[in-house]
């Protein structure tokens, strides 16, 4: 249990996959002008990095890894090289389940969201979590904890992010910065800010 | 009136339609420096107050007064005991000699000098490098140089060890003072307090010279940790082994950044800024509670193998850079949050990260810069909740 925590606080604080590792930042970057939405992504990307990093884990011990198909009869095969289709296709299929549901249940949330719901699906930080759950060979409760963590970590980021860039709104940024740039530099600033737990070893 | 009538008579070529228009800025900072800005609102609404930017920015630096004086003390009387050991070198050493003061660590003038010549180098390349920058700014953009910058290169010089190289001073102002402030427009318009985005930036860029036990003293071959990297390696409880008990790090006679050692200082200033209203006593309680509450759950989880555990709440009132930083970076207006009750969360944020990052994080001893850069990325957030509990709760009220 105890290991389960701090591998909760590392991936949220530490190994933040947006401030951290810069994943995801085609979402980080674009849709974090107001909270609401920003909010409302972060627990899409959540929701679907908590389901695909676990379901992925599963996909990976008992049909993938080397000899993992021994239940079927064949102990000696090792599909691993069907590693990345595999995710890519759990994450595709799991992106299209939350769009239909946002759709029916969330309307204002899916319009605003617009076309970067679809595109959680090319979402670096996703995929990047499942990669980095077969890379550290996480078990099945390490992958599911990873998998809430680090969608709730990116979650926090775009959140603040979002902040920041709604307390900016009254700045006056030169012309050459507006938009993106100064987006950027904002993010390089956060992920100054979030150096502080750069060496936290749990 | 010489002076008043030499401005009047130069004006003319500076405002709208002068000769020197581009340079308006300039004539404007050196005017407003001398002289009351006779600008007055000209559009609704008319709040009407005496505290304007100038003097609250001017109150900021006369509250780090008793830091400066102090820090000059203790830097000149740290490296005056360590030249007993190890010998002087250098130019300032040759002023000295020269002068035919001596290293007397018992003389407190010959302390004062000594810090005095190590805080004015830092404090003037400060000053300049990052004035250029600002008068750059404001010449191009058309906006004011206003007396924001006299206090972040203050408080930048006090946060920097002094043997800091002085090009690293230099790079470390102007990323405070560009990145920091300048491409957001300016005082009153930055996320991040740009004093700490540039210490922070050394602190990263170069930690050769930013960490580490040599840096603190600026004596050749002289090494002396910081009390927190004793606490850190020792426990606390080895402090007054080495000589440093509470009184001397509450006074502020240790190792240490040039104002940040002294929690007396910082508490002068502190109560200053209290009493002319400029820090808001919320921000305060929330940080003060918030370390005191996490440093006590530490004690009563304790741990074996990490010493900090153990670190009393009014040893870290007293270490490091907690009692300058609460003073002077937590109460900054600008980068705090903006309601009441955010005031407290944002407070608190930053003690709990400081007591974080010097307990659990072993790569940085001294936390309490980035816990305040930290506490800077989350304020925007924070109020944005507090304001929508506030909406829902009054919504509730008036159905």
């Amino acid at each position: 249990m105890e290991g389960l925590i701090s591998l909760a606080v590392k991936a949220i604080f530490v190994e933040n996959l947006a401030l951290s590792f810069f994943l995801g930042m085609c979402t980080f970057l674009a849709v974090s002008k107001k909270i609401s939405t920003a909010m409302g992504l972060g627990i899409s990307v959540m929701v679907v990095q908590a389901i695909t990093v676990p379901a992925n884990n599963l996909i990976l011990n008992y049909l993938l890894a080397p000899g993992a198909l021994a239940w079927a009869g064949f102990g000696d095969v090792d599909l691993t090289f069907l590693g990345l289709i595999s995710y890519i296709g759990v994450i595709a299929a799991l992106v299209q389940i939350l769009e239909m549901v946002l759709d029916k249940y969330f309307p204002p949330l899916y319009n605003a969201l617009g076309v970067f719901l679809p595109l959680i699906t090319v979402n670096c930080a996703i995929l990047g979590g499942s990669l980095f759950m077969v890379e550290r060979s996480y078990d099945f409760a390490e992958a599911a904890t990873y998998g809430v963590s680090s969608g709730f970590g990116w979650a926090l980021a775009i959140t603040a992010m979002a902040g920041v860039r709604e307390k900016l709104k009254y700045s006056d940024i030169p012309d050459g910065l507006q938009g993106l740039g100064i987006t950027f530099i904002t993010a390089g600033l956060m992920a100054l800010a979030f150096m502080s737990f750069s060496g936290v070893k749990l | 009136m010489g002076l008043r009538s030499f401005f009047d008579s130069i004006e003319p070529h500076f405002v709208k339609g002068g000769k020197y228009e581009k340079y308006f800025p300039i004539y404007e900072m050196v005017e407003s420096f001398i002289y009351t800005p006779k600008t007055v609102t000209t559009v609704a609404p008319h709040a009407r107050s005496y505290i304007d930017m100038k003097r609250i920015m001017t109150y900021v630096v006369i509250a780090t007064i008793p830091c400066i004086l102090f820090g000059m003390y203790n830097t000149g009387l740290q490296t005056n005991m360590a030249i007993a050991e190890h010998g002087a070198s250098g130019w300032r050493a040759a002023i000295i000699e020269g002068l035919g003061i001596g290293f007397n660590a018992n003389n407190p003038l010959a302390n004062m000098l000594h810090g005095l010549m190590y805080f004015l180098p830092i404090y003037i390349v400060t000053l300049v490098a990052g004035g250029i920058f600002e008068v750059v700014f404001a010449t191009v953009r058309k906006h004011e140089v206003n007396e924001g910058f006299l206090v972040t290169s203050m408080l930048y010089t006090l946060i920097v060890p002094a043997s800091t190289p002085l090009w690293q001073v230099a790079l470390g102002i102007i990323f405070g003072v560009v990145i920091g402030k300048e491409v957001f427009g300016g005082t009153g318009k930055n996320f991040l307090n740009p004093a700490l985005v540039g210490r922070a930036f050394l602190y990263f860029a170069y930690p050769a010279q930013m960490s580490g036990d040599s840096i603190w003293t600026p004596v050749d071959g002289f090494s002396g940790a910081t009390a927190l990297s004793i606490g850190a390696s020792d426990g606390y409880q080895a402090l007054p082994e080495r000589g440093i008990d509470w009184m001397d790090a509450f006074i502020g006679t240790i190792q240490g950044s040039f104002g940040e050692t002294s929690t007396l200082a910082a508490m002068i200033g502190l109560a200053f800024l209290l009493v002319v209203r400029i820090a808001n006593w919320r921000l305060i309680v929330g940080c003060l509670g918030g370390m005191i509450a996490f440093s006590t759950l530490l004690n009563l989880i304790g741990s074996d193998t990490n010493p900090m555990f153990a670190m009393p709440w009014y040893w870290h009132l007293v270490l490091g850079g907690y009692a300058f930083g609460l003073a002077f970076m937590v109460t900054e207006p600008v980068s705090a949050s903006h309601t009441n009750m955010g005031r407290y969360i944002y407070g608190a944020l930053i003690g709990f990260m400081v007591v974080m990052i010097r307990v659990v994080n072993p790569a940085f001893p001294e936390g309490m810069m980035l816990a305040i850069l930290f506490g800077n990325v989350f304020a925007p957030l924070i109020d944005y909740f507090v304001v929508q509990a506030n909406i829902k709760r009054r919504a509730k009220r008036y159905v």
